[in-house]
């Protein structure tokens, strides 16, 4: 996209468009990104962010992280924090897969400790983590113990079983999002999740096993206080969501918020995916509880897969998970909406945040992260394609000018029909075992469809996040075994 | 039933426009679009189950919205993947209604090629315009 006319160039990382840009901005738009990443960007991206701009309540900014790309109503890496008074929540700012998020897991192995067994570990792993197309769980609850399960989240995994104590602790809130709800979820949302807990999903859903290779350590001493003690340290990270469980709750809500916005509320908006209501109305209150229970399906979720890969890793190299140091790193959510105290104009005032797309990134100091990671700033897991690799990046101090948030993953630059008739599914998997990455996949139109040439350069990505001061790099790490829905 | 896939306005998720002579025509083609992202060859699934639906909608778009909704909806309450059978619209507004037979068949990985799941249909430019050859309707799914 060239460089539209109206937009401010504030410094090597910022771009501003002013609240003349549209009628109905209520505040100016900011794009964290380098001019290349920017030139890159979909002409959608300035469309969708400009609209967030015009949403009532909203404080600042409409900000667009470094890994944006055009979503549907806010842009994916979109961010909007509302005064809590008097703007509005609306589901288009946190997206359908309410809680995408990623977690990350340690091993002490080292890369040629797994080398032999890669094949064995890959091959078990997507046996025992259920992806694709209508994949169910092997955990079978009823619809009651369900609605338990999404009020809980990761603290009800740890009731039965699926959780270290410590493994909470580890997770963005707990793991559980309080005020969870399940009486303000439609019975169709429960139908859709009750069987897909443990499950990860498709399209961009993956569970990937990477290596810490010595010469991608940026910061040693962060990265040793995150757990990258050893050489070539062996690591998995997974990206999933709340299943069909969080998409129902949007969908159910973005249509009763279409039916009230204007009706009675007065509100218009540009885009009927940034239907919204009044924070403090009924409608914009009962969908906070259920996007609680949606974001507490994820929490738990991701901890059943956890405790899946927990398993597997213990299966083939026969030693204890404990044993094989397989502690949490930390889990971040994606999107969300959240009510969290930042200072503004000097003051502190409590915000509600819509991060779609878009990572928490707090600071050294701050509370909310924990004990472990005070110093270093909360950990930042930045998601890149299975051919090219992906960071581990920690908030900063300088976080403050986007709400403590930053970017979530690549971004996609090519639609997945182009990258489907570009690549072959088996060709791909072919060509990225002969440079050492084995992956697996429930579809191989699915893995052409996430070929690394459809997502924006990672290193650029995270290069620039780091340049604005969002997060700064600990660890690049290399994919060595992928799954994919 | 025609529709295409079309690249230049979903990079992330996959949008389509389907086409009809009258309104039946452009629903059943929107539900074949839906269903075809998920599977590669919707000829590959049998008519062994059936479920009945009754909708409505404020607009006759959103009329549409809802029944691709259910599609979506079934595929993970039930693990069924339908096709519509028959379907009458009553189109005299204000508020608009069709009953549709949905015909299918369970999920079945050795028979069903499955490609990418389909998360929601969204208002994103969603759209349904009547045209000089019939009906056209606009459809993005997040993926």
């Amino acid at each position: 996209m060239p460089i539209p006319a109206g937009v401010k160039k504030v410094s090597d990382t910022i771009w501003e468009i002013p609240v003349s840009y549209k009628p109905g901005m209520l505040v100016p738009a900011r794009i964290y990104a380098t001019e290349k990443l920017l030139s890159e960007m979909d002409a959608g991206v300035i469309d969708q962010v400009t609209n967030v701009a015009c949403l009532p309540g909203i404080i600042k900014y409409a900000y667009c992280m470094p890994d944006g790309h055009w979503g549907y109503g806010f842009p994916i890496g979109g961010v909007a924090a509302m005064d809590p008074a008097t703007g509005v929540i609306s589901p288009g700012g946190i997206g359908f897969d309410i809680n995408c998020g990623m977690r990350l897991v340690l091993t002490n192995l080292a890369y040629e400790e797994v080398k032999p067994r890669l094949h064995e570990l890959v091959d078990a792993l997507f046996y025992k983590i259920p992806c694709g197309v209508g994949s169910t769980g092997f955990i079978k609850l009823s619809h009651n113990e369900f609605r338990e399960v999404v009020e809980k989240g990761a603290v009800w995994c740890r009731k039965k079983g699926y959780a270290w104590p410590q493994d909470l602790l580890f997770t963005e809130e707990g793991g559980c999002f309080e005020g969870a709800d399940a009486s303000k979820v439609s019975e169709k949302a429960i139908d859709r999740g009750f069987d897909q807990v443990g499950t990860l999903g498709s399209g961009n859903h993956y569970c990937e096993i990477q290596v810490a290779k010595p010469e991608n350590i940026y910061d040693g001493k962060t990265a040793k206080a995150f757990g990258f003690t050893i050489p070539d340290q062996v690591a998995v990270m997974f990206h999933c969501g709340s299943r069909g469980f969080g998409h129902q709750v949007a969908t159910d809500y973005l249509q009763l918020f279409l039916s009230v916005m204007e009706k009675k509320y007065g509100i218009k908006v540009p885009d009927r995916e940034l239907a919204c209501a009044p924070f403090r109305s009924k409608e914009g209150q009962d969908y906070f509880s259920a996007m609680k229970c949606a974001v507490n399906m994820a929490f738990a979720n991701r901890q059943v897969i956890l405790h899946r890969i927990r398993e597997v890793f213990s299966e083939v190299f026969r030693r204890s998970p404990e044993d094989l140091g397989m502690d949490m790193v930390y889990d971040v959510t994606h999107n969300t909406a959240k009510l969290e105290t930042h200072v503004v104009d000097g003051r502190k005032k409590e915000v509600l945040i819509h991060r779609k797309g878009a990572t928490r990134a707090f600071a050294p100091g701050m509370e909310g992260i924990p004990g472990a990671y005070r110093e270093t700033g909360q950990p930042v897991i930045i998601g890149g394609s299975m051919e090219t690799g992906s960071y581990l990046m920690a908030g900063l101090a300088t976080g403050d000018q986007t709400f403590y948030s930053t970017s979530h993953g690549s971004g996609r630059t090519m639609s997945r029909h182009q990258a489907k008739r570009m690549y072959r599914g088996t060709k791909l998997q072919k060509d990225m075992e002969a440079r050492g990455i084995y992956v697996k996949s429930d579809s191989w139109g699915g893995l052409a469809e996430e070929a690394g040439a459809a997502y924006k350069d990672i290193d650029s990505v995270a290069e620039a996040t780091e340049l604005a001061g969002l997060s700064k790099r600990v660890v690049r790490l290399t994919p060595i075994g992928n799954i994919k829905g | 039933m025609p529709y295409r896939y079309i690249e230049d306005i979903a990079t992330a998720d996959i949008a389509f426009e389907a086409t009809g002579a009258d309104l039946t025509e452009v629903f059943v083609s929107a539900a074949e679009a839906t269903m075809g992202v998920m599977v590669d060859d919707l000829s590959t699934i049998r008519k062994a189950a059936e479920v009945f639906v009754e909708l409505t909608g404020n607009e006759l778009d959103m009329l549409l919205y809802n029944l691709l909704n259910e599609l979506v909806y079934y595929k993970d309450a039930r693990r069924l993947l339908l096709r519509v059978d028959s379907i009458g619209i009553d189109e005299r507004g204000p508020v608009f209604s069709l009953k549709a037979k949905l015909a299918g068949e369970e999920l079945d990985r050795k028979r069903h090629p499955l490609k990418v799941d389909v998360k929601a249909v969204t208002l994103h430019r969603f759209g349904l315009i009547k045209t000089e050859e019939g009906w056209k309707a606009t459809v993005v799914l997040d993926i």
